[in-house]
């Protein structure tokens, strides 16, 4: 047995650094506080490391599979002898590879940080934000409960809405800050009556009793139906509802794509790489319950994945602010993750759809922070947005280009580099169980190579535009984690998953199906070769493509009109029908009959205050006079 | 029992004393006078306490000891007045009763 109890220092060190740079940081030079943040991340990612590779290569398998190590726990609230919530830390295949993916992420973007927020204000209140963040997210991962783990959740909530508003100063940024909290927060709900009624049922908030497949709580969980569904995949559901609105699956996406109002590290960091796959996390980590105990859940993930990713690829393909290109495309790819869990089984070869989504979930974090980075170097450069007022990039930004072209390639599915080969795994688990969701899954990654370069082109080819000031490439602080990425996208496609994180802890043979893998390559070429006629060069085939289909263009142009339909909702129904009466009755009624009882005492109290006169002889004239009336009561009257 | 002046006599007296008393402290607006109304009111509480330890216990001292109990209470007391009148007048320049009425609403 392997001495864990060092990974407390990290969850421990990003939260002092929060304190540090949150309590001190305006006293320390801004250099210095960047330098902090970043030192400090650099040792947690190392610590990370170093446990992953005792985790992965010298702990001990039972059974030829990976055990759930805590490596630390304490009770911290004890309610009754059995119910307690306790924080520890909890390590097991897919906790270690998301303290990797967290910390490798985060580590990449405080570098970057450092040349793209120079000068900013406010840039130690940055990094504090940023640590804050890395603290709740490894905390989130590392949870050894459900109640832990619930906490965490909120707490990276929070550091999401305050890392989108930070420039608080632009009304736009404040809106979505508020959009993004109210809606996750909403989500969350669900997810809190999802664990009351899951620890209600199974009278447990540990993750290790909850997820043992011979466990009490799978084998009898769920005796009593509602609605036809059992208990326990009602909980399931709910549950779900929390990682539907963290990871902005449809009908809880509408978050995401203006929290691109946030710095574009942020983005990189936060809501591209680690913060929203914490809903994969989640029903990753309950995975057992759901493929056992509760399959009408796990069908629900994976129609909601499969919907939201072919729903996010369609709009993607019409945006011109890059960002919000890569924000759809995140969401389309954590569609692909949620529906690989969705199609999967448990245990063995049937695990496949786990193990895919966990290494489509390692490989999106790394190509896709390296696109938002690189997106973050073209703002720098060009001061601006919108694909429109780019073009003929290349000659520019030479590094960028390069980095960017790569994470183009690698999220089209182009071998070999990573997402090829888990998007490869994804589809041929969707193929084994459900021929619909393969088709749909098949379509959107032609859109995804599709929309992918047709950005790629825009950015770097295209019309030759003229700037008012010569694009330059970013300073090395930036182009540093940009080419480590890169890297990092090339190589993770040669991590053997397949024997690391599995359902049930076991390795399984997995090898590449050609049957899906050379059609899937196919339809991805076939999606870049379309964006290469249309916006290679300056041409009109697009133009006239928007006019022939005027109406659907429009449709996906305003991301099918959920935000509006959702104002309606809310503005028209909800706050009309139920909240004005409320607000009536409230202010008619209560709040009246609170001032009409402070308003009889005020007035009563200015017609007796003439008493209080100050005449010393008055006072004691009435004292007299009442002493005198209570002796001749007392003597003659009271017989 | 006794000869000489009945009881009922001391206590006339003493209720007269009492209610002159009374009426100096509510109608004199000069403090020093209301002060002596005050020491009036708590001579006749003497005289009474006298007049019925004499009457009705004449072998105890209970009531005598009260009097000088209370004569010593009264010195002290009229020295805190005095006191407080002085510093009233340093105050307001006045010892009239109706011109020191600062604590009212």
């Amino acid at each position: 047995m392997i001495n864990f109890s060092y990974t407390i220092w990290i969850l421990l060190l990003p939260f002092l650094m929060f304190l540090l740079l949150g309590l001190a940081g305006h006293r320390l030079k801004p250099k210095l506080s960047g330098l902090i943040g970043t030192g400090g991340l650099g040792i947690i990612t190392l610590l990370s490391y170093i446990t992953a590779y005792k985790y992965f290569f010298t702990s001990e398998k039972v059974d030829e599979a990976y055990q759930k190590i805590t490596a630390l726990n304490f009770t911290w609230l004890q309610f009754t002898d059995k119910l307690h919530i306790d924080m520890g830390i909890l390590l097991d295949p897919i906790s270690v590879m998301m303290i990797i993916v967290v910390t490798t992420v985060s580590f990449m973007v405080h570098i970057y940080s450092l040349g793209y927020m120079k000068g900013e204000k406010g840039f130690e209140r940055f990094f504090a934000f940023l640590s804050l963040f890395s603290f709740s997210m490894l905390g989130l991962v590392l949870a050894t409960n459900i109640f832990q783990m619930y906490i965490f959740w909120e707490l990276v909530g929070v550091s999401s809405f305050l890392l989108i508003g930070f420039y608080y100063e632009k009304p736009s940024a404040v809106r979505a800050s508020k959009k993004a909290f109210i809606v996750t927060r909403f989500a969350d709900l669900g997810f809190l009556i999802g664990i009351l009624i899951l620890s209600f049922n199974t009278k447990t908030f540990d993750f290790i009793t909850l997820t043992n497949p011979t466990g009490s709580a799978i084998t009898q969980g769920g005796g009593i139906a509602f609605l036809g569904l059992s208990v326990m995949t009602w909980s399931m559901i709910f549950v779900f509802m929390g990682g539907v609105g963290k990871s902005a699956m449809f009908p809880f996406h509408i978050w995401l794509p203006d929290a691109m109002e946030g710095p574009t590290p942020v983005s990189a960091l936060i809501h591209a790489a680690t913060m929203v796959v914490a809903g994969v996390y989640l029903v990753a980590r309950m995975f057992p319950i759901y493929a056992i105990s509760a399959p009408v859940a796990l069908h629900i993930v994976a129609y909601v994945g499969a919907f939201s990713s072919l729903f996010a690829a369609i709009i993607a393909c019409t945006q011109t602010d890059i960002k919000r290109v890569l924000a759809y495309s995140t969401m389309s790819q954590i569609g692909y993750m949620m529906l690989a869990l969705g199609v999967s089984g448990y245990g063995g070869h049937e695990g496949l759809g786990y193990m895919a989504s966990m290494f489509h979930l390692f490989a999106h974090a790394m190509f896709k922070a390296l696109l938002f980075l690189g997106a973050g170097a073209i703002i720098h450069a060009v001061h601006s947005n919108d694909m429109t007022d780019m073009g003929g990039l290349r000659k520019y930004l030479p590094i960028t280009h390069i980095t960017f072209l790569i994470a183009c390639l690698t999220i089209a599915g182009i071998p070999p580099l990573s997402g090829f080969f888990s998007k490869d795994e994804i589809l041929a688990a969707a193929f084994n169980s459900n021929k619909v969701l393969f088709a749909v899954e098949y379509a959107v990654a032609g859109l995804t190579a599709f929309y992918m370069f047709r950005l790629y082109f825009n950015i770097f080819w295209g019309k030759e535009t003229h700037y008012h000031h010569e694009p330059h490439e970013a300073p090395f602080t930036m182009t540093i984690p940009l080419i480590i990425l890169a890297f990092g996208s090339v190589v993770t496609g040669f991590i053997p998953f397949n024997k690391l994180v599995t359902s049930d802890g076991k390795m399984f043979e997995s090898e590449i199906e050609l049957a899906v893998a050379i059609p899937s390559v196919l339809i991805g070429l076939l999606g870049i070769g379309i964006a290469y006629i249309m916006y290679r060069k300056e041409s009109t085939i697009s133009d006239r493509l928007v006019a022939r289909f005027k109406y659907g263009y429009k449709w996906a142009y305003n991301k099918f009109y959920i935000d509006e339909l959702y104002l309606f909702v809310t503005k028209k129904i909800i706050f009309r029908y139920i909240s004005e009466p409320v607000a009536w009755f409230d202010r008619h009624v209560v709040d009246a009959t609170m001032n009409s009882i402070a308003n009889v005492t005020q007035n009563v109290s200015f017609r007796i205050r003439g008493f209080q006169s100050g005449q010393l002889q008055k006072y004691a004239f009435v004292f007299i006079s009442g002493a005198i009336m209570l002796a001749i009561l007392f003597i003659y009257l009271w017989k | 029992m006794n000869s000489g002046i009945p009881l009922q006599y001391f206590l006339i007296l003493a209720t007269l004393m009492f209610f002159a008393g009374v009426y100096g402290f509510l109608t004199r607006r000069n403090l020093i006078t209301i002060l002596m109304s005050v020491e009036l009111i708590l001579n006749s509480v003497n005289i009474n306490f006298l007049a019925f330890n004499r009457y009705l216990y004449p072998h105890k001292l209970e009531g005598m000891f009260f009097s000088i109990f209370v004569i010593a209470v009264a010195a002290s007391e009229a020295a805190v007045a005095i006191a407080i009148i002085i510093n009233i007048y340093r105050r307001f320049t006045t010892i009239n009763v109706e011109d020191v009425n600062e604590m009212k609403f």
